[in-house]
């Protein structure tokens, strides 16, 4: 046990309660439920204020207090703080007073908001004297650990179902990481991480370290909350895949109210799925509280996991915030990348598309009010997916060097455009 | 043939850190019901109050989740490997 623990008091399982020691573990030796890092609250209030956040870096360490390393961060320094856009055109064509989006396809250094966790996770894992770390990904994870792990000297292996897209594939290779693809699905690269967890002694940021890991994902939350000028947005459009990034947002929200930086508000977290893998989305549209497993068959690879960790505590927290869970197409997927690109400049992927394509469906359910605010997550780039839209979103003109020829493409597309 | 049974980390006090057990139960459910005859306390850590597998477990029978099989009714053929595992990872 170490003499100084930060912040952190103990690690303590979600369902019995039962305390446990701050070390490299994710499971209830009891009833093998979940370990959620413990905080000593009294203490973060006296450091955490608002003035002394906005004097920080910019980074998602300006909440340092609320992110379970014990001493200074040493891994992803740079990471978070990404922008918030106001998006007028997309939320003119979504049918919505107020729209927001949480950019983290811009995220350093990998371009997805699994920065946030794995730096988390790796600075954690360096306290607790690891010099391997590893990761079971659907893609983004993977590519985040082999590149934080690259620049923090550690050695990395990679686990990920072996028919991932190129982009994310080559993302974890180039960094030098040990990349080992699975012939099956995620899930079962979980199956086999964990065995291999419990047989190697390597911080799996997953498995593991999943208890400091999973804490990463409340920073995107905090800075929603500080961008928005420190209000908790009315609704809030989550992806999800485990289903933690949504009850991370939720717990980011119950802390700043808990600590005075944000002023108590009702606001509802809804979820997002790809119709080919929507175990938690079915199961929040019958009104359970459990999910049955599903087999993955979607073209949003990050977000297919058939067997969600999270998926129970994800169903929890819409109930509890009236939220509502939908989920899209492949076709609506493609859609709402398209829609987003072309009303906001940003690419996303996959992930996004699903998001954007959600959020469609419940503001035009009125589920959320038209004349509400949300704030849409983007977890992740569309430069990783390319696979996902080639062939969807149109082709290049040819023509040669020839402004004779220019012109007549141009006559070409006016008449087209009048047609219309 | 016996059944092999996969005993998960936390369990292995109980199994005397045995990792592999063998039974010779028909189904899923009487692996459960043997393994507390032979380690007592073994029961109440696998299922909770109304004798279902605890949400947080998952339990594999030839590497499937016994929830795309019958549940705790799921055969165990001569041979089979029945595994059990945490389910909070990943994501």
């Amino acid at each position: 046990m170490e003499k100084h623990a930060g912040f952190m008091k103990a690690l303590k399982c979600r369902e019995c309660g039962r305390e446990y020691p701050l070390t490299a573990n994710h499971v209830c030796e009891f009833d093998f439920g979940p370990l959620e890092v413990v905080y000593d609250y009294e203490r973060i209030k006296e450091t955490l204020t608002r003035a002394a956040i906005q004097s920080r870096p910019k980074s998602m360490w300006r909440f340092r207090e609320l992110l379970p390393v014990a001493g200074d961060p040493t891994v992803g320094l740079e990471v978070g703080c990404t922008p918030l856009i106001r998006a007028d055109r997309l939320a003119r064509r979504l049918g919505i007073r107020e729209l927001w989006i949480k950019n983290d396809t811009v995220n350093y250094p990998t371009l997805s908001f699994k920065d946030r966790v794995v730096s988390v996770a790796l600075s954690r894992a360096r306290e607790l004297g690891f010099t391997t770390v590893a990761c079971a990904s659907t893609g983004n994870l993977a590519n985040s650990v082999a590149a934080n792990a690259a620049a923090a000297g550690l050695k990395a292996y990679v686990f990920i179902p072996a028919d991932l897209e190129q982009g994310k594939v080559l993302n974890s290779l180039i960094y030098g990481a040990t990349v080992v693809g699975i012939k099956g699905h995620y899930d079962e690269v979980n199956r086999l991480c964990a065995e291999i967890a419990g047989k190697y002694p390597w911080a799996f940021v997953n498995v593991n370290m999943r208890p400091y890991y999973a804490e990463g994902s409340k920073s995107m939350g905090f800075e929603i909350v500080e961008q928005l000028g420190w209000r908790i947005p009315a609704h809030t459009v989550v992806c999800m895949a485990s289903g933690s990034l949504l009850t991370k947002i939720h717990k980011s929200y119950q802390e700043a109210i808990k600590l005075g930086l944000a002023p108590e508000a009702a606001y509802r977290v809804h979820g997002a799925q790809a119709t080919g893998c929507s175990p938690i989305s079915t199961a929040q549209k019958a009104g359970l509280d459990f999910f049955k497993p599903v087999k993955p068959n979607t073209i949003a690879k990050s977000l297919a996991i058939g067997t969600p960790a999270d998926g129970f505590y994800a169903l929890k927290v819409m109930k509890e915030t009236n939220g509502r869970a939908d989920d899209v197409t492949d076709d609506q997927i493609r859609d709402g990348i398209k829609l987003l690109a072309e009303c906001e400049g940003i690419f996303a992927e996959t992930a996004g598309g699903v998001t954007v394509g959600v959020a469609k469906k419940l503001i035009a359910s009125g589920a959320i009010p038209a004349d509400d605010a949300a704030v849409l997550c983007i977890t992740g780039n569309g430069l990783k997916t390319l696979d996902a839209v080639a062939g969807h979103a149109g082709s290049t003109r040819e023509i040669k060097p020839s402004l004779r020829e220019f012109e007549s493409l141009l006559d070409a597309e006016t008449r087209t455009l009048a047609r219309a | 043939m016996p059944v092999k049974v996969h005993i998960p980390t936390p369990l292995r006090k109980l199994t005397h850190d045995e990792e592999i057990v063998s039974v010779t139960a028909a189904t899923v459910g009487g692996a459960i019901a043997e393994l507390q005859s032979r380690y007592p306390g073994i029961q109440e850590r696998l299922t909770d109050e109304t004798g279902r597998v605890r949400r947080f477990i998952n339990v594999y029978v030839n590497e499937e989740d016994i929830r795309f099989l019958q549940d705790q009714e799921t055969a165990l053929p001569d041979g089979a490997e029945m595994t059990i595992m945490a389910a909070t990872a990943g994501g």
